[in-house]
């Protein structure tokens, strides 16, 4: 067992939504209303971004759980293959070759989990929406089936 | 006796001129304007992305829906498709909502919706489902308020014009619907209509409610004389058990109503003993007839609606039946028929009588058991009209209709000759209070004003005539509402706000007892439709003889399959669109060229069938009709049909996906 921490990304987010929110009160124009197009511009209703359950640790198993190599499998191809490819070029959204070795777990499970939390406040996230130009759906994955696809990226990747 | 009754009718008639020539010169938007209070819009005004305080759940009358605004702002948050098809969202027309619409008469797609009602426990709002009646082709509806769908209708046997209805118990126990026509029962139906007197009756039917499920089953139905139920309410807490019916026609007239039925000075508040009904039904003495009715359930699993049609029902006969019944004398031609908070007091409201009528469910019980009756109609004991009477509300306005209560002791009556609102005590039967309306009011409404526990704070007028309150529409007007501020003595105008149809009775309820339980989304893993497509993996087009099933998905920003190909002239295409999202408020519209019924709106996580029927040759284009995303406009795709006879066979798929 291997455990993984990411203070860095996630902190920074806070410390900007922190800033955004306060300068937000005084009623001025802030940076994240000048960002993204017409779509992402609309005022966010209450409850709509979800800030809690932010996860900060996620622990690795090694070698892979087949079970949630499996179940992994089972959820992407109901809730994410639409738009994301295993191999090769971007679909709608990026492919996940090599996706674990891009980017940290704990970053993954944020972005499946809670992607408008990301979306509002990590500058990756955000880079890749002006990519893909849609908004990843929040597709309700629930934490332990986010573990699970997870496991199902690193096999993807070819961990055993 | 005959022309004192014209004289009575004429000075009516004298007094209605006046006050309607009163009103006439009340119509100035001044007069109106001035009645509304300098406060009035900041108790009205409900801040950009904040909640309203309640759910107004307004009928539709004959547009066939609900609608529900949020109180006090009056916005209109949605209108729920209930007995009317809605192309909007392809209630009534998708394959898994058409059943829904199904009746013994077939497919019935409209019809005009009166008297919303909210399911209680312990005579207080509970939250879980609204009930709504069909007037035209009787049947009740039960929206489940988790969703704001509709999800069961079942239809009413040996009823016509179900208008005394859906009411309930205090424990949601029944929803009950009388009939407003009398007519033959549906086992002897071929009969002169001058045999009217001999062979036509009115019926109250009490439906079943499930507690846990909602769902609903005939239990009995009562057979009444041949007179026109009106309205009607259950009695609660000392008269929990009872239920009482307005009625009018006592003259069993079966032409020229507006005359004949308005003959007798006074028609009847019918009393139902309803646990010596189960009593008797227990007991065996109900007769089994045979009928025809539908009866449709939404499977909130596979999304789709299952109709069944039924066939037999439970009739009791009060005639032979001793103490299911009594009669109360009430002036004259009752509508409303309406219980205090309570359950004490039932107040009729004669439309053609000028005074209010408040009976006392005590004095009934002791007049019964004293068997203090005046006679006998149609075989039923008529009970004396000053045992059953705490008093009358004097010279309160005319025409009265509808009255709710405020839960602090004072009755809210609309009058809809006179088009206004009388507050009037309880105790004292003393009008306290009047406001006008505008105008030519009939129901009203205090939130949870049928309830042991009112929540008062507002009384909502809903209106028969608009007239000049807007800016003009041509010939058809909007319809209208109008919420009064009732927190202090005096009754004040706050807002008017426009209606959808013709608003009838309405119901409101506190919004933190609904807006928690709201469904955000269908979890696709519970989907368990036949037709589900799970993932674009699955996504295809199967070939059944002349049926084409096309199993599509749907996220932002693409169907898959996208192209599709080898459909021929003369096949039946159905798209069975699974919405693959899991977000709230992301649904995915799908629409075909040429399509001769609706569009289809997929909810996430819903999978919704539209079918379609080539009509011509050619490359057909499809696309998403609700906007989803910065790329929704790219959210489209091809269906080729080719002629019988083509050899072109069955081809799909998405990107560069290789067709099968």
């Amino acid at each position: 067992m291997n455990t993984i921490l990411n203070f860095g990304l996630l902190a920074r987010g806070w410390i900007l939504a922190f800033a955004l929110v306060v300068v937000g009160c005084g009623g001025k124009s802030t940076s994240s209303e000048n960002q993204g197009g017409a779509n992402e511009n609309k005022p966010k209703l209450r409850g709509e971004i979800k800030r809690g359950n932010e996860i900060t640790e996620v622990k690795l198993s090694n070698p892979l759980d087949p079970k949630m190599v499996a179940d992994g499998k089972s959820i992407y191809e109901v809730k994410c293959a639409a738009c994301h490819r295993l191999t090769g070029d971007r679909l709608v959204g990026p492919s996940w070759e090599g996706l674990t070795k891009k980017r940290k777990p704990v970053w993954l499970m944020n972005m499946i989990t809670n992607v408008d939390m990301m979306l509002e406040t990590d500058s990756t996230a955000q880079a890749l929406l002006e990519q893909c130009m849609v908004r990843m759906p929040n597709q309700n994955v629930s934490e332990p089936d986010a573990r699970s696809i997870l496991e199902f990226m690193r096999s993807v990747d070819g961990e055993k | 006796m005959k022309s004192f009754k014209f004289l009575i009718l004429g000075a009516l008639a004298v007094v209605a001129i006046v006050v309607s020539g009163r009103l006439t010169t009340g119509c100035s938007s001044q007069n109106a304007a001035g009645s509304v209070f300098s406060d009035a819009a900041s108790k009205v005004y409900v801040e950009p992305g904040k909640h309203d305080e309640f759910y107004n759940i307004v009928s539709g009358g004959f547009s066939g829906q609900v609608t529900v605004y949020g109180l006090p702002s009056g916005r209109l948050l949605r209108i729920i498709p209930v007995f009317s098809a809605s192309p909007e969202s392809g209630y009534g027309y998708s394959e898994e909502t058409k059943p829904m619409l199904n009746t013994s008469h077939g497919y019935v797609p409209w019809d005009d919706t009166h008297h919303p009602t909210l399911s209680q426990t312990n005579g207080e709002q509970d939250g879980r489902w609204a009930f709504i009646n069909a007037n035209n082709t009787p049947r009740i509806a039960r929206i489940d308020l988790k969703t704001f769908r509709t999800h069961e209708i079942i239809e009413i046997p040996n009823s016509n014009g179900n208008h005394s209805s859906p009411f309930l118990t205090e424990n949601t126990e029944y929803v009950v619907a009388g009939t407003r026509f009398s007519v033959p029962l549906d086992n002897n139906p071929d009969v002169g209509i001058e045999t009217y007197k001999e062979n036509f009756r009115s019926t109250a039917s009490f439906i079943k409610v499930d507690p846990k499920s909602g769902e609903m089953d005939i239990a009995f139905q009562i057979m009444l004389p041949g007179v026109n139920l009106d309205l009607s309410r259950a009695g609660k807490g000392p008269s929990h058990g009872w239920f009482f019916f307005s009625c009018y026609n006592s003259e069993k007239a079966n032409t020229l109503l507006e005359v004949n039925a308005s003959q007798n000075d006074k028609d009847f508040i019918v009393a139902v003993n309803w646990k010596k009904a189960e009593e008797y039904v227990k007991a065996g003495k109900g007769q089994k007839q045979s009928v025809r009715y539908a009866h449709n359930l939404l499977d909130e699993s596979t999304h789709t609606v299952v109709s069944k049609i039924k066939n037999e029902v439970i009739v009791l006969d009060p005639k032979e039946l001793e103490g299911l019944v009594y009669l109360m004398p009430c002036p004259k031609s009752p509508h409303g028929c309406d219980v205090d908070p309570s359950g004490e007091y039932i107040v009729g409201s004669g439309k053609l009588a000028a005074l209010i009528p408040v009976f006392s469910f005590k004095k009934m019980q002791d007049a019964i058991a004293s068997k203090n009756f005046e006679g006998e109609y149609d075989g039923l004991p008529v009970l004396k009209y000053d045992a059953v009477i705490k008093g009358e509300v004097q010279k309160p306005g005319l025409g009265p209709l509808h009255t709710e209560f405020d839960g602090k002791g004072y009755g809210y009556t609309s009058f809809f000759l006179s088009s206004e609102i009388v507050k009037w005590s309880l105790e004292t039967l003393q009008v306290v209070d009047r406001v006008p309306t505008y105008y030519s009011i009939g129901h009203l409404c205090i939130p949870g004003g049928d309830t042991k526990k009112p929540w008062g704070k507002y009384v909502i007028a809903y209106n028969k005539i608009t007239k000049d309150r807007y800016l003009p529409t041509g010939p058809e007007l909007t319809q209208s509402a109008q919420l009064y501020d009732i927190s202090g003595d005096k009754m004040k105008l706050l807002l008017d706000f426009p209606t959808n149809g013709e608003p009838h009775y309405a119901q409101a309820i506190p919004a933190n007892l609904v807006a928690p339980n709201s469904v955000k989304i269908f979890k696709i893993e519970d989907n368990k439709h036949p037709y589900a497509t799970k993932g674009e993996k699955e996504a295809r087009v199967v070939r059944e003889g002349n049926k084409v099933h096309v199993y599509m998905t749907s996220i932002r920003s693409h169907f898959a399959p996208d192209n599709i190909e080898g459909v021929k002239l003369g096949d039946e295409v159905y798209f069975h669109l699974t919405n693959l999202e899991q977000d709230w408020d992301v649904p995915h519209g799908f629409a075909v060229k040429g399509n001769t019924n609706a569009e289809i709106l997929v909810m996430p996580g819903e999978t919704q069938t539209l079918k379609w029927v080539p009509d011509r040759v050619g490359v057909h284009s499809m696309y998403c009709t609700d906007f989803c995303s910065a790329l929704h406009q790219e959210m489209q795709g091809y269906i080729r049909v080719s002629p019988p006879n083509s050899d072109v066979k069955i081809k799909y798929g998405v990107g560069d996906q290789k067709p099968s």
